[in-house]
């Protein structure tokens, strides 16, 4: 049986007339495609259609093809499926994949649509009026009371728990370094720095060039407890538990020990070369009275800095979250059944949890009507692709959004969901000197911060559409949405009203 | 490598102060600590202590803190250089993701002890409950330690990936020094029983050894150390008769996945 029992996903054309043999082609592509032997030749079998070889190549000579081969159709056995069960025959083991859900579950924020204002209330220009998207992330008083002082101006009686200040209500999502290069982070944290806004260490310790932009970062606590020590700690503007992660809800990660070179092995303070394994539960948190527990654990450390809680979300998500509230968490960051990994099971990536837009709103409601909506700020993350999401994200309740996938795209990420193979051609889900070095900081923080520029303009539009001049008029603003070709049960979920009513 | 035993060698020069911890809620109490270290005292006497938590919680400074009385959960939870002295029993995680510096229990300790621990020393004169050492790791020149003079629960350093454990089950009936589980997901790092156990208490992961001359020197000088802190007769101890548990392998679960 030929070793190539699995054809190529995709046929790499290398046109030899135009090519003129500078070989930028097999410089650049991490997954070592091309070769050359006389002329430039392509193993297509390695491509993973990253396209770093075609927009290098000054002739336009490459093209990539999906392989057109035939398979016969049937409609249960997705040709996905077949090629799961071929591997799986060929080498016993679960199937590895990075990158989001890629099946084609549906998507609820596509079936959202937006309210505008027409003659009977106006709505506003932004470009002639202030547009507020500043949004502090934090723990809010259940009520302010207030004085006169002794020269009769108004002081705040009971002082304010610690919140965060963000110019904008996107934050970048937890990438550690490991999952990703150190140049990628050095990009988000440029661009947070720049933005007003933060970014999140992930579950792999804060590289000592990183601290200088501790101002506009969130640590990370994972059960791993990798790098993490007490300066880490009160490095951060804030710390996140992270209890889970939308595309690996409830089971624990493996870096494994060829990514842990010098510097992640400093970062992470284990050993090189070792597998850098995060237990599926914190080992000390079985209870919601154990999270409090490490939740306060780590006030003390801080001096009661602003401390997050991230979960997956899943069927149960909105008891879950209440719990965390009580638990006495600042912010509950939502990662929906959407969001990215640099590995995950396939399984589990593709088929547990639920989406970030049902999680947001039940999560709202049931503080609400528990009256602890103020108690935290909610972040949804895990399938936030468009500013549109960010707006629908907000009126269905959240505080503000968390980007990883966009942020990653923006910096030349193809989703070929290879991350997990370490030989990301871009420099970004790579520890490879020669391709992190190809990724100049700068030039990622600066379409960052185009991005989500970008985003703040169309966001500031759609509320001056709305009538609406500050972010937080939208927030859990649910009666400005409407559905459009979903079931009863989940507008019922969603509190949304379907269009026309 | 213990950085904190200066404390103990000059007692007599260092500058002390007792406090009254009664009166205290945990948040006040570690308040006033902070601001006793700040001030400069190098060693700080707790008496009627009575459940608080998180004492020593996040402590960077060389200081020596001795408790009378029972603290409470997280006790030295991400500290990096502190000596703690308990002179009653401990609660749950203790040294709870602790860098390094030396806690020293004379009494029990409860579950989750050394939790993700990468550096110091955690001595509990008696016994500990499940859960303990789980994930501890080791770092460059630390090498986090935990010693335990009577027995552990379930669960004995599961997912280690480096350091050292030693249970000495002074006391405890044979084959119990150790609950069951002990080693699941073991990667890295020793463990060393002064009684043999049935292979039906370890986890997959984790194969038995006999302990060379290395060990016993090792041993040797730990068990002499945690004598002379918590005060346990360890006379009737001998480190030759030891076994070691030591991880099958480094990578356990290096051939789970396909791609």
């Amino acid at each position: 049986m030929p070793d190539r029992f699995l054809p190529s996903e995709f046929i790499v054309n290398v046109d030899h007339q135009r090519c003129r043999r500078c070989k930028r082609c097999i410089l650049n592509c991490g997954f070592g495609v091309f070769d050359f032997q006389n002329m430039t030749t392509a193993d297509s079998s390695k491509c993973v259609a990253c396209h770093r070889c075609v927009v290098f190549c000054p002739e336009e000579a490459i093209t990539i093809t999906r392989n057109p081969l035939a398979y016969r159709e049937h409609a249960s056995w997705d040709v996905e499926l077949r090629k799961a069960i071929w591997k799986q025959a060929q080498n016993s083991g679960m199937i590895l994949t990075g990158m989001g859900n890629d099946k084609p579950w549906l998507n609820i924020f596509d079936h959202l649509l937006i309210d505008a204002c027409q003659v009977t209330n106006p709505s506003i220009d932004p470009l002639r009026e202030p547009m507020e998207l500043r949004t502090y992330l934090g723990r809010k008083p259940d009520r302010l009371e207030v004085k006169l002082d002794s020269e009769g101006k108004i002081v705040l009686e009971n002082p304010l728990e610690n919140n965060i200040m963000i110019n904008v209500p996107i934050i970048f999502s937890g990438m550690s370094y490991g999952s990703i290069s150190l140049n990628a982070q050095r990009a988000i944290a440029i661009a947070a720095e720049r933005l007003g806004t933060l970014m999140n260490t992930g579950e792999g310790g804060l590289h000592e060039e990183l601290y200088p932009y501790a101002d506009h970062i969130i640590v990370q606590c994972a059960s791993g407890r990798f790098g993490v020590h007490s300066k880490y700690l009160n490095a951060g503007v804030a710390v996140e538990i992270k209890i889970g992660q939308g595309a690996k809800p409830g089971i624990g990660g493996h870096l494994p020990g060829e990514k842990i070179g010098r510097e992640v092995s400093g970062t992470r303070m284990i050993p090189q070369g070792t597998d850098a394994l995060s237990p599926a539960p914190h080992h000390d948190i079985y209870s919601i009275e154990d999270l409090r527990q490490l939740i306060y654990a780590l006030k003390e450390a801080t001096g009661y800095k602003p401390v997050s809680v991230k979960i997956a979300t899943v069927h149960n998500v909105a008891a879950i979250a209440s719990g965390i509230a009580r638990a006495g968490a600042d912010m509950i960051y939502l990662d929906g059944f959407r969001g990215g990994t640099g590995a995950s099971p396939a399984v589990v990536r593709d088929h547990v949890g639920i989406p970030i837009e049902i999680a947001i709103a039940v999560v709202d409601e049931q503080l609400r009507n528990e009256g602890i909506r103020n108690m935290v700020s909610i972040i949804a993350a895990g399938g936030i692709r468009s500013s549109a999401d960010v707006v629908k994200a907000i009126a269905l309740g959240a505080d503000a959004v968390a980007i990883g996938t966009a942020a990653l795209i923006a910096m030349g990420c193809r989703l070929c969901q290879k991350c997990y193979t370490g030989n990301c051609s871009w420099g970004i889900a790579t520890q490879r000197p020669e391709l992190t070095s190809r990724l100049d900081p700068d030039w990622g923080a600066e379409r960052l911060v185009n991005l989500v520029n970008s985003w703040s303009l169309e966001v500031k539009e759609v509320l001056g559409a709305l009538g609406i001049n500050a972010i937080e008029s939208l927030r859990g603003n649910r009666d400005r949405l409407r559905s459009l070709g979903l079931d009863p049960a989940t507008n019922e979920v969603l509190g949304v009203k379907p269009v026309g009513k | 490598m213990d950085k904190s035993s200066h404390a103990l060698q000059r007692e007599e020069e260092v500058k002390t102060v007792e406090l009254d911890a009664r009166r205290f809620h945990y948040r006040e109490l570690n308040e006033r600590i902070k601001s006793l270290i700040n001030s400069g005292y190098e060693e700080i006497i707790l008496n009627g202590v009575n459940g608080q938590r998180y004492i020593g919680d996040g402590l960077v400074h060389k200081v020596r803190i001795v408790i009378n009385g029972v603290p409470g959960n997280d006790l030295g939870v991400f500290m990096d250089g502190p000596f703690i002295m308990v002179n009653d029993n401990a609660q749950d995680g203790v040294g709870n993701t602790m860098n390094s510096g030396m806690i020293v229990v004379r009494g029990h300790a409860g579950d989750v002890i050394g939790y993700g621990m990468r550096g110091g020393k955690i001595f509990i004169r008696d016994d500990v409950g499940y859960r303990t050492g789980i994930h501890m790791k080791s770092y460059r020149d630390q090498v986090p330690v935990i010693v335990v003079g009577g027995s552990a629960g379930d669960f004995l350093g599961e997912y280690m990936a480096g350091g050292i454990i030693v249970v000495l089950g002074v006391g405890v009936n044979s084959g119990k020094i150790v609950g069951h589980y002990t080693g699941t997901g073991m990667h890295g790092g020793v463990i060393y029983l002064a009684d043999s156990i049935d292979q039906s208490r370890l986890g997959n992961e984790v194969r038995i050894f006999l302990v060379n001359d290395d060990d016993v020197r090792r041993l040797e000088a730990l068990i002499s150390e945690f004598s002379r802190l918590t005060g346990l007769d360890v006379s009737g101890i001998d480190p030759e008769s030891f076994i070691k548990l030591l991880p099958a392998s480094h990578r356990p679960y290096g051939n789970m996945y396909v791609y």
